[in-house]
């Protein structure tokens, strides 16, 4: 991999100035490239940040999460509030079709929220709605959902996640076709799908617009490509306009060629280093919590981001991405100090350190500088380098005494998206910290902002104080599109093409 | 020969035991198939309940006979992430994988031919060794490293071609080189030897005596004898280079059988690398079987050892 990455930068020098053909803005048709396929068009079945993508052209949730500011919008429904701390009630926006010309409705969104959070019928993003105990229609532009518990993040998913079904369509056609040959109210509809090929959008000139605005360019054709090189070819030669994810020294050379644009982008990924603070693994150092402390003292975090992961990602101190709601960022920090993380080592018993296998499944140059930093203070550690699966599995196994990791929180700008699911007595948690656990419910479960954010900030600075984990870097993304192409990235890393135009 | 055939039959049936057996075991070589399918955010119920639904719990044999009787009915499950029959994804994908191999081919034997030719009529030769060169070279290039290359040279420096896609047989030319250059080396020298036994032979001597054109005799009476074996081998390289399409049509986003592998192992998503691997290894099986009874054939001495 690396000798093609070579190679390509190695072309991408001398190529600057060959570009002419550009066609997407001839053909008013944006080309998108993705390197991951997509099995189906249907969101609930296809929680990945692709599948996401398009159902944001495809349809409506109730609610528009603004990137900017944060703020909820309206979007399928104009106006929304809790009834008590379970119950949110939306008023309808009148007058939506979708694309199909069916009539939007209560049915639709009561439909809807009923059939994704009944288990029998598989839906694959569970976290994301199991918490609606069912939805009710009080009239036919009114509806409310009930929770089973309090749920502060409802409105996070009812802005981002969960989009509203036609009732009548999808119960007709059923979920394998209508993953195939998808109905929405969004502002493009479906016109060909090639699964996991090329799928092509229209625009819906009928949209009613709301807080996404109507979109501007008239066609997408999204297309997958199983090499990143070779996809970065297509752009260089426009057949492309629109890539993202390119390796940061291949984006760096790109920043010369007139033809393209480059920008870096923050995302809500975070990478962590999870000890085993509990002794799940069994008899291991990490239990001590000096030699959690030594760990932390011993990455040199600061170098890893300047030099490898480069980009707009910066170093973080608490256990959650700083925008989400509840990150509480004054927690104790540990600088990058070598003398410092001996010294614990020494006080806590090893002074000679001691040897550990480190887990980990992606971003391997990052995870072997960390192994060089723990080296450097005397931890032998030993890359164990192995797929998703394979970590999850032991990781809630127990048998992981020290990982490197990386979360997403699927874009939910809440705290409860990631500490919560780390530090929640379940199979993924390596603290086990009864305080911590009570501190976290009592955000998860309460509705008023201050008394969440309070009890969050007590967890968040106990899990620095106890180094249950080093947080180590927000994760960055490098687009590339096209000149012609006007398109700003947001960090929540939901490119949102209905926002785009041509220059 | 027909106790010859039976032997090679039963040879055959065994490779394919074998290798429908390691397919099989593929599926648990990446940890918990179950946690796959159930995706990053899935509790341990909803994988508890994909163990169930796909039956992982069962042993593992009982597991490959169910997998085994439905593959030879034609039956290879469906896709875990594709959510559709792997019977209707080979069928939909294999004619490209097919195109792209005997375009390979072709470009395979209509260099590896020439150069044997020339490589012979002047053996040892500056010729000689240049068309060897030529050749090995394509052999000890990585395909996706000379794959790149192209796509560098005929895409983005001189836009010659499309870097990838099936759009036309435009589209082909150089997965076809990348996939092709590779079998060259084989065959030219098979191509090589046999000419240099042909033209040894009384009657191409006679042919010289007689005072035939040289092209004649080269292309009309050595070529045409010295070509049997290259033509065999080449059925067994056809098998080859579909199994070896995986890394080329990756590259050139050609969404054949081999890209069909490729993002399927990426995924862990084994029903479809289980049946490709056994489609491609029976046809690859079936093949030398074919190529091994017309050599018998028309060789009787391979029968008897």
């Amino acid at each position: 991999m690396y000798a093609k990455k070579m190679i390509l930068v190695a072309a991408l020098l001398g190529c600057g100035a060959l570009h002419s053909a550009w066609a997407g803005k001839n053909d008013d048709t944006l080309r998108i490239g993705f390197t991951r396929e997509s099995d189906t068009l249907d969101v609930y079945f296809n929680a990945t940040r692709e599948g996401v993508v398009m159902a944001h052209l495809i349809w409506d949730a109730l609610l528009w999460r603004n990137p900017k500011t944060g703020q909820y919008q309206p979007g399928l429904a104009d106006e929304w509030a809790f009834i008590d701390n379970q119950t949110l009630e939306f008023k309808l926006k009148r007058g939506v079709k979708f694309h199909n010309g069916e009539k939007f409705d209560a049915d639709d969104v009561v439909y809807t929220m009923n059939w994704i959070s009944n288990p029998e019928n598989g839906v694959k993003a569970r976290r994301f709605v199991d918490w609606i105990k069912v939805a009710e229609k009080v009239d036919s532009n009114t509806v409310r959902i009930i929770a089973k518990k309090p749920f502060p993040a409802a409105l996070e998913m009812l802005s981002n996640l969960l989009v509203i079904y036609p009732n009548e369509y999808h119960a007709e056609a059923g979920p394998d076709l209508f993953g195939r040959a998808p109905v929405g109210t969004g502002p493009y509809a479906v016109t060909d799908v090639d699964i996991g090929k090329k799928i092509t959008f229209r625009a819906n000139r009928e949209y009613f617009g709301g807080s996404k605005g109507a979109p501007a360019i008239g066609n997408i054709v999204v297309s997958n490509f199983s090499d990143k090189n070779t996809l970065l070819a297509e752009v260089l030669t426009g057949r492309i306009d629109w890539m993202w994810n390119v390796p940061a020294d291949q984006a760096e050379k790109l920043q010369n060629n007139p033809q393209l644009q480059v920008v870096n982008e923050s995302t809500m990924r975070i990478g962590f280093v999870v000890m085993d603070a509990v002794g799940r693994s069994g008899d291991t150092p990490f239990t001590k919590r000096k030699v959690r402390q030594a760990v932390a003292h011993a990455i040199n975090r600061e170098a890893i981001v300047k030099h490898l992961v480069k980009g707009r990602s910066t170093v973080i101190h608490s256990a959650c991405f700083p925008t989400q709601i509840g990150c509480e960022q004054s927690v104790r920090k540990y600088e990058y100090n070598p003398d410092k993380a001996r010294r614990l080592l020494d006080e806590a018993g090893y002074p000679d350190g001691f040897r550990v296998d480190l887990h980990a499944n992606r971003d391997r140059p990052y995870v072997e500088a960390i192994l060089s930093d723990l080296q450097e203070v005397g931890i032998d550690a030993n890359l164990v380098y192995i797929k998703w699966p394979a970590l999850r599995e032991k990781r809630r196994a127990g048998k992981v005494a020290l990982q490197h990791t990386t979360w997403g929180s699927y874009s939910v700008n809440d705290v409860s998206a990631v500490t919560s699911v780390f530090f929640s007595d379940n199979p993924d948690d390596y603290a086990h910290d009864r305080q911590v656990r009570q501190w976290l419910a009592e955000g998860d479960n309460n509705t008023d902002l201050e008394v969440r954010k309070a009890a969050y900030s007590k967890a968040l600075r106990r899990i620095a104080e106890q180094a249950y984990w080093v947080p180590t870097w927000t994760y960055n993304v490098n687009y590339v599109f096209s000149k012609d192409l006007n398109f700003t990235p947001d960090y929540d890393e939901y490119p949102r093409f209905y926002q785009s135009y041509w220059n | 020969m027909t106790r010859y055939v039976i032997g090679r039959l039963a040879l055959a049936a065994g490779v394919m035991l074998v290798v429908s057996m390691l397919s099989f075991s593929m599926i648990y070589m990446a940890g918990d198939p179950a946690i796959t399918i159930a995706g990053e955010s899935a509790t341990d119920a909803d994988i508890n309940a994909v163990r169930k639904f796909y039956r992982f719990d069962d042993p593992i044999y009982a597991q490959y006979g169910a997998w085994m009787a439905n593959a030879l009915r034609g039956d290879f499950g469906r896709s875990y992430y594709l959510r559709a029959p792997v019977g209707e994804l080979i069928t939909d994908r294999f004619p490209t994988t097919l195109l792209l191999g005997g375009l390979a081919m072709l470009f395979a034997m209509a260099l590896a031919v020439p150069l044997g030719v020339a490589a012979a009529v002047k053996p040892n030769s500056l010729v000689d060794r240049l068309s060897l060169m030529i050749s090995v070279l394509g052999q000890a290039l990585p395909g996706f490293w000379f794959g790149l290359m192209l796509i560098l040279l005929f895409s983005v420096k001189l836009r010659w071609l499309p870097p990838s896609g099936t759009e036309s047989l435009k589209n082909f030319i150089m997965p076809a080189i990348t996939l092709g250059y590779y079998a060259t080396p084989a065959m030219m020298r098979l191509t090589r030897t046999s000419m240099l036994d042909v033209l040894a032979s009384d009657y191409i001597r006679t042919a010289h005596a007689k005072g035939l054109h040289p092209a004649v005799i080269l292309f009309k009476h050595a070529l045409r004898n010295a070509i049997a074996p290259v033509v065999s081998l080449a059925a067994v390289q056809l098998g080859f280079m579909l199994g070896g399409s995986v890394v080329v049509e990756s590259i050139f986003s050609i969404h054949g059988l081999g890209h069909l592998a490729w993002e399927s192992i990426s995924r862990n998503d084994f029903p479809p690398v289980q049946a490709i691997i056994l489609t491609l290894s029976m046809l690859y099986v079936a093949l030398t079987f074919c190529a091994d009874v017309l050599n018998a054939w028309l060789d009787p001495s391979i029968r008897l050892e």
